[in-house]
């Protein structure tokens, strides 16, 4: 661990593939892993219309798919165990290598140092292996897809005993081996990245960069590090446990008495929900792993755009840290229908509907925020509106799954997939859309293009709801989670056209996302040029640095701080907008 | 008999100047922060921290598996009582090593660092010898639940311990260049933190197979 760059290090300048690509800069390495992720994205997405293709045409010959792909297509149509691989693989690479990478490892990279003031995180070297196990890690679970036994076919939650025996289907082979050594990589990256995050946040504030000055972005950062460091440790030990099972003969998660394929299988003694218990409790976390960073960046983002303050900072940070506390103990939710006696559900239940509560505070104050404000209509600003209501549809069915009741009808429904598609991917995906619209500018020196966009804004946003939507519907109606074809069963025919409505829907959303890739490359090369170092007349610190900031980060002298990050149309002042880094004294009134 | 004195600390530069009223509890960047904790520290302990919630994860697996009715308790090998002895003195010797340190006793710090690092190498043969016991006693991974948690928990434990015999090892040859001070030892100090909570962490799940 080589310790950081110190004020003599600033200008030393270095070749292309040292600057570029074996960097361990903050900047380059957030960078790659905002890039890595977005490629990922683009094969998880892929997948999940190729589900679409299937839910909404379930027995159509497609000769094309059947030259195409031979082994998933046999005679154009799309085989069973093809499907729930996609199922498996689309919500892994979500899950994992899209959301939390791209929000802790592209955006805490790259954000951390900038905004508390430091010249580069606290071990940088380790902080370069980070990504390059995380890079590892993504080559390892995207090789999955192309072993000739087929990819994991458990799903993101790879539930044993399914996944703990390998003749248990063609991918659980090499399939789910594949998928545990890759999760095991993430998380040893995830260690690396967060004893940075966490380090660095903590000790590598500059002058007057207080706690309470800090951007809600690096609260969520830090809270969401130390979230990752209680929960991956966790997965890690049980996905050991499942390696033991599938490998060493062991029996932790398999019971007696199973037959497979017509032969008994030699384990004795096992606990298949252990496994579950084992998943939930690094599971659950996880969920606000992904939710955490986002809402602190569209806060940001939120009182940017607003030209406001946030409403009720310290209530913010604070429920921030009551989410984390209470999401360690809300994961018997996940396993109301796995016979959990009905008392222990009822206390699941009654932690479970408390979160509602900091995320209630939350939302009050996103809408406080906006409350009678100006807004610029900005595609970033546009996109962290966008995250408050993503984050409140999907609250919303949260609070019926969330109460053991209602859940036991609605669990392994659409309405499920709904619920946590809006919560914690689409929120999020507004929140990390509204961050690379808004710190595009201060990466790269350019901007990305404002009606493109918009334009892009609009699409995703009618889009996400045209296809989430209907998923309720469906849902309540009775369509399971992984069907295959819906239409195999009478009593969902009926729901058949709603199937294709949401297919079409999320093919366009899916084209709109292709001017969101045209509009990132583009800019990168052929954007409008940043001439100033605070386009969005932003107040935090990132924004005093040179654009692009240079190695160092900012210059020779550190930015001192004197303020919170949230001085927006302070009356009386000139400007409606103070950085943190002008003195109070400056400022006479208030 | 050494004289005992009080625990010298580092001069660094001097504190920051804070803005008059305007509060500020973050650092001058690389110049000593106001953070209580070095950044090594905090390092260690985050890394101790998700080692304590692997095992956490896998013994709270321990304990659920338990209560099935297939558990099976296996005769735990015998040497475990005199690998947990040697684990628990070479803790006191890396103790010694990083009091003698404190003292400016370069030589008696090397020696004890020395001892340390050898008695943790003895441990981790005496629990390979410990397996091969069980593995003489016709107990292998599968055999039972208990046998099968008791390979997972030692060998983990005895990895993580590997790593912390080569943290120590790196320490030892830093102190041969007289690359520490009274005044620098952190590396020291770091890998005796780390040292400690690992043999607390090998009681604790000595005492969890013992007590099943």
């Amino acid at each position: 661990m080589s310790e950081s760059h110190t004020g003599e290090h600033v200008h030393h300048e270095l070749g292309f593939w040292r600057k570029y690509v074996f960097s361990t800069d903050h900047k380059i390495i957030g960078i790659q892993y905002l890039i890595t992720a977005m490629s990922m994205a683009v094969v998880g997405g892929t997948l999940s219309m190729l589900m679409r293709y299937q839910l909404a045409w379930p027995s159509m010959i497609s000769p094309t798919l059947g030259k195409l792909m031979p082994d998933a297509f046999a005679g154009g149509v799309m085989k069973p165990e093809f499907y729930v691989s996609l199922v498996t693989m689309h919500g892994t690479i979500m899950v994992f290598f899209l959301f939390t990478a791209v929000l802790t490892g592209g955006f805490g990279n790259f954000l951390i140092p900038l905004q508390i003031g430091a010249r580069d995180m606290a071990f940088p070297f380790l902080n370069a292996l980070s990504y390059w196990v995380f890079l590892l890690s993504c080559i390892v679970i995207f090789s999955a897809l192309f072993v000739t036994t087929g990819a994991p076919l458990g799903g993101w939650t790879s539930y044993a005993p399914l996944s703990a025996i390998p003749a248990a289907g063609p991918g659980q082979g090499t399939g789910v081996t594949l998928w545990i050594t890759a999760i095991a990589l993430f998380t040893a990256s995830g260690l690396m990245g967060g004893l940075n995050y966490i380090t660095t946040i903590l000790t590598m504030r500059t002058r007057g960069m207080s706690m309470m000055r800090l951007p809600l972005t690096q609260w969520s950062l830090l809270i969401t590090a130390i979230l990752a460091l209680l929960a991956f440790p966790v997965l890690l030990a049980a996905g050991i446990l499942l390696m033991f099972d599938r490998m060493g003969g062991t029996s932790f998660f398999v019971p007696a008495g199973i037959i497979m394929n017509q032969m008994p299988i030699e384990h004795s003694g096992g606990h298949p929900l252990l496994w579950q218990h084992l998943f939930w409790f690094f599971g659950h976390p996880e969920v606000y792993i992904v939710v955490l960073p986002a809402m602190g960046m569209a806060s940001d983002i939120l009182s940017t755009f607003c030209r406001k303050p946030i409403f009720s900072y310290r209530m913010m940070v604070y429920s921030m840290i009551a989410i984390a506390v209470l999401s360690f103990v809300v994961w018997g939710h996940h396993m109301f229908v796995s016979g959990m006696n009905p008392f222990l559900g009822s206390v699941f239940t009654l932690t479970t509907l408390l979160i509602a509560v900091p995320s209630a505070i939350k939302t009050f104050n996103w809408l406080g925020t906006v409350w009678g404000a100006r807004i610029r209509f900005t595609a970033a600003g546009l996109f962290a509106i966008g995250f408050v209501s993503m984050f409140v549809s999907g609250g919303l069915s949260g609070i019926f799954l969330g109460t053991s009741a209602a859940d036991i009808q609605l669990q392994d429904t659409y309405f499920v997939v709904a619920h946590f598609h809006l919560v914690m991917a689409i929120a999020p995906l507004f929140a990390a859309f509204g961050g690379l619209y808004f710190w595009f500018p201060k990466m790269f020196g350019r901007f990305m293009n404002e009606t493109l966009g918009r334009i892009h804004f609009w699409l995703t946003f009618i889009g996400v709801y045209c296809v989430f939507f209907p998923m309720h519907i469906i849902g309540i109606g009775g369509q399971m989670r992984r069907i295959y074809d819906p239409t195999q069963y009478m009593f969902l025919v009926p729901q058949q056209p709603v199937n294709v409505f949401i297919s079409i829907a999320a093919f366009i959303l899916g084209a709109g996302q292709l001017i969101f890739l045209f509009n990132f490359l583009f800019s990168i090369f052929a954007g409008k040029r940043v001439l100033e170092r605070n386009p969005w007349h932003a107040t935090t610190l990132e924004w005093t640095a040179p654009t692009p900031p240079g190695h160092g980060n900012f210059g020779e002298e550190l930015p001192v701080v004197y303020r919170w990050p949230f001085d927006y149309s302070v009356p009386g002042e000139k400007e409606d907008f103070i950085p943190q880094t002008v003195p109070a004294t400056v400022v006479a009134k208030q | 008999m050494p004289i005992l004195v009080e625990e010298r600390r580092p001069v660094g530069p001097p504190p920051p100047i804070k803005p008059a009223d305007r509060g500020g509890e973050g650092d001058f960047g690389e110049s000593g922060s106001a953070f209580p904790l070095s950044k090594g520290q905090i390092g260690v302990w985050i890394l101790l921290t998700a080692i304590i919630m692997l095992f956490a994860g896998l013994s709270s697996a321990y304990i659920v598996l338990r209560g099935v009715p297939s558990w099976q308790n296996i005769e735990l090998p015998s040497l475990l009582w005199p690998n947990t002895a040697v684990l628990l003195l070479s803790s006191v010797a890396v103790e010694l090593s990083r009091r003698a340190i404190r003292r400016d006793d370069i030589q008696s710090m090397k020696s004890w660092l020395a001892v340390g690092g050898a008695l943790g190498l003895t441990f981790l043969i005496g629990q390979l010898a410990a397996w091969r016991q069980l593995v003489n006693a016709g107990v292998y991974l599968p055999s039972t639940l208990q046998s099968s948690f008791f390979y997972i928990l030692s060998g983990l434990h005895g990895l993580h311990l590997l790593g912390g015999v080569v943290a120590l090892g790196i320490v030892l040859v830093m102190a041969l260049r007289n690359r520490l001070t009274s005044l620098r030892y952190e590396p020291l100090k770091l890998c005796a933190t780390y040292w400690h909570v690992l043999d607390g962490l090998w009681v604790y799940l000595f005492l969890l197979l013992l007590l099943s």
